[in-house]
């Protein structure tokens, strides 16, 4: 048990060095990982850093530019844009991470199975795989949300639901070619199930190109989620949403008030490019040609 | 087997193809307009209704009937082109649908070309000259286009380009309040106002179209100028660029005629994936510039809880995107000349 536990002990130790060395070695990654830092603090401390309260109107105040007080400007009720961009972090990434780990699971469930077992399975869930592809996917998660009802857990659902097919067939692939592996033999031979050797063999096996998919994914994911507040889906007003706030300040940006849509558009586009970048950093991490 | 013959046997084949993901999308779009939340019949009679008129439009609506024969009724009207009625406008969805359709596709399509001509040139130029600045300007391209929000990038550019600089005209549609539309032909404004012979015309709608065009080209063109970098320099690489170099072959028939014919081919297949996000990002830029297109209507008709309108919308969507696909299949099976070759 103690050998078990100091060869576990080693191998996180190995994976830290191994991280420390990637991010030394790629000034962006190490970025895109601050950034990362920087977020995650943000959305979990948010509510109690900002200046003023996110709800709290101000008709005096109201379409104010940025100032030392109002760093990012107010909106036209007079609440404070900033105070409002940090606090939406929370909500966005929300969405983002729930929609994506929604797909990773339903993904990894259905790929596995059908990459591990073939038959019946696979031919059905990859009839409905193809048929899913066969909308635009941004247009089929409006159609979703339209049919299921206009909230934010239903937002949640159809960008899980658009973003499945990516992981089930990565999943499917991945599983699929280690399925006569010399590793998944011996296990065989050793008397384990396949359900057995299916999640203690094979599935560990396929996490790493997952992770890639999921860090690759999720800017997409809250995109495609702004994307669908942005059109009035899911978030309501007065609620603090970075697609809602670029949408309440689009009717403003031709009467020259710039800083109500472009300020929670930045923020956006910075989360995206966060998890873009750090999507490509990943798969130096986990590419086993860079990992000597 | 004759070479066009076989051609053409492979595209009916790519177009039989299309014809399992047409029923896929005819089923998903019946189901989703059957998960409506609580009961359609109540919702279509109106919040003051009591129980027999619900009871009269459940049985017109047809939903007191089994499933399966609810999906032939589905079918069938389909097949008539008849989408249901538009709550929001009273006019049949089908008719609201074509008559925006044409707006969509000029915008949709311009984008399109404007992406193409600038990323497959920016790719080309990337992959000749590794790690110059045309390299370094191309990655960023792509990773901007890739990171920006559509709609953040069209309210940006209204800002800068109207608000700022006075250049463009305001966002507000295809054509300046000033300007009667042209006499529909094709129902592109640019392209009947041209064959109307007006220029004033032509130039007022192309100046509207500028911004929102660009705004779709830029979201567009970072998967297109990415394939084509990754593509050329995998073909640059390979051994009968050598040998054409090594028989002192010029630089430019190296370059358009032997690499890129070949480059050209990885490109198209990924115009599939590239499509899907045109088709959702128009919704979005429609939105922003207040584009009369079957994208803004979907929203209004969504903001106003007009189902009929939203299904039907997202119907036309994915049959533009297979139309959009097997057109690309097609091409490939033509341009492809290892296709020709019998095997």
């Amino acid at each position: 048990m103690s050998a078990v536990t100091a060869a576990r002990d080693s191998a996180i130790k190995r994976n830290w060095r191994h991280l420390v060395h990637v991010l030394g070695g790629n000034p962006l990654t190490l970025a895109a990982f601050s950034l990362l830092i920087l977020l995650v603090l943000v959305a979990v401390l948010g509510p109690s850093l900002v200046p003023f309260s996110p709800f709290a109107s101000n008709a005096a105040e109201a379409l104010k530019p940025p100032s030392t007080t109002h760093w990012f400007g107010t909106d036209s009720v007079g609440r404070d844009v900033f105070s409002r961009v940090i606090v939406a972090t929370r909500l966005d990434l929300l969405i983002s991470v729930s929609a994506v780990a929604l797909s990773f699971l339903g993904g990894c469930l259905i790929g596995s199975i059908a990459g591990f077992y073939g038959g019946w399975f696979d031919r059905i869930s990859g009839r409905l795989i193809d048929t899913i592809m066969a909308f635009p996917l941004f247009v089929l998660a409006m159609g979703i949300v339209a049919a299921l009802g206009n909230n934010v857990a239903n937002v949640v659902y159809a960008t899980a639901i658009v973003n499945l097919p990516f992981y089930a067939r990565l999943a499917r692939t991945e599983v699929m070619i280690r399925r006569e592996a010399g590793f998944v033999m011996a296990a065989r031979l050793s008397g384990n199930s396949g359900p057995r050797i299916l999640a203690t063999q094979v599935f560990p096996n396929i996490l790493p190109p997952m992770m890639v998919q999921i860090s690759l994914n999720l800017g997409w994911a809250i995109l495609n989620a702004a994307g669908l507040s942005f059109i009035g889906l899911g978030v309501r007003p007065p609620a603090a949403e970075w697609g809602i706030m670029v949408a309440e300040g689009a009717n403003n940006i031709v009467s020259g008030e710039w800083w109500l849509a472009i300020f929670p558009g930045l923020a956006l586009m910075l989360a995206v490019f966060t998890f873009n970048l750090l999507g490509d950093g990943l798969r130096d991490l986990v590419d086993p040609q860079r990992r000597t | 087997m004759s070479g066009p013959r076989s051609k053409l046997l492979l595209v009916g084949q790519r177009i039989l193809h299309a014809v399992p993901a047409l029923v896929g999308i005819v089923i998903i779009t019946f189901l989703l307009t059957r998960a409506l939340p609580g009961d359609p019949a109540a919702y279509f009679a109106g919040p003051t209704a009591d129980a027999e008129s619900i009871a009269q439009i459940r049985h017109n609506l047809g939903l007191d009937r089994s499933l399966p024969v609810q999906f032939v009724v589905y079918v069938r009207d389909l097949l008539h082109g008849d989408l249901g009625q538009s709550i929001s406008t009273g006019q049949s969805v089908g008719h609201e649908l074509m008559a925006r359709l044409p707006a969509s596709l000029e915008l949709t399509l311009v984008a399109l070309i404007v992406a193409i001509a600038i990323a497959v040139p920016l790719g080309i130029l990337a992959a000749t000259r590794p790690d110059s600045w045309v390299d370094h300007l191309c990655r960023f391209v792509v990773t901007l286009g890739v990171s920006l929000p559509t709609f953040f990038t069209g309210l940006a550019l209204v800002y800068i380009f109207y608000y700022q600089l006075g250049w463009s005209p305001a966002p507000m549609g295809r054509l300046d309040i000033l300007y009667a539309s042209p006499a529909a032909i094709t129902g592109f404004f640019t392209i009947d106002a041209l064959l109307a012979g007006d220029f004033e015309i032509f130039k007022a709608s192309v100046a509207q179209l500028v911004l929102p065009a660009v705004t779709l080209a830029l979201f567009t063109l970072a998967p297109i100028a990415r394939m084509t970098r990754a593509s050329m320099l995998q073909v640059l690489a390979s051994d009968f660029i050598r040998t054409a170099r090594a028989a002192g072959l010029s630089r430019r028939k190296v370059l358009f005629t032997y690499a890129f014919g070949n480059a050209v081919l990885p490109v198209i297949t990924t115009l599939g994936m590239v499509f899907s996000f045109v088709l959702g990002a128009n919704v979005l830029v429609e939105k922003v510039f207040s584009w009369p297109g079957i994208g803004s209507f979907a929203v209004d008709a969504l903001v106003s809880s007009d189902y009929a309108a939203v299904q039907g919308f997202v119907l036309t969507m994915a049959i533009l995107f297979v139309a959009l696909n097997l057109l690309v299949d097609v091409i490939y099976t033509l341009v492809d000349p290892r296709l020709s070759v019998p095997a």
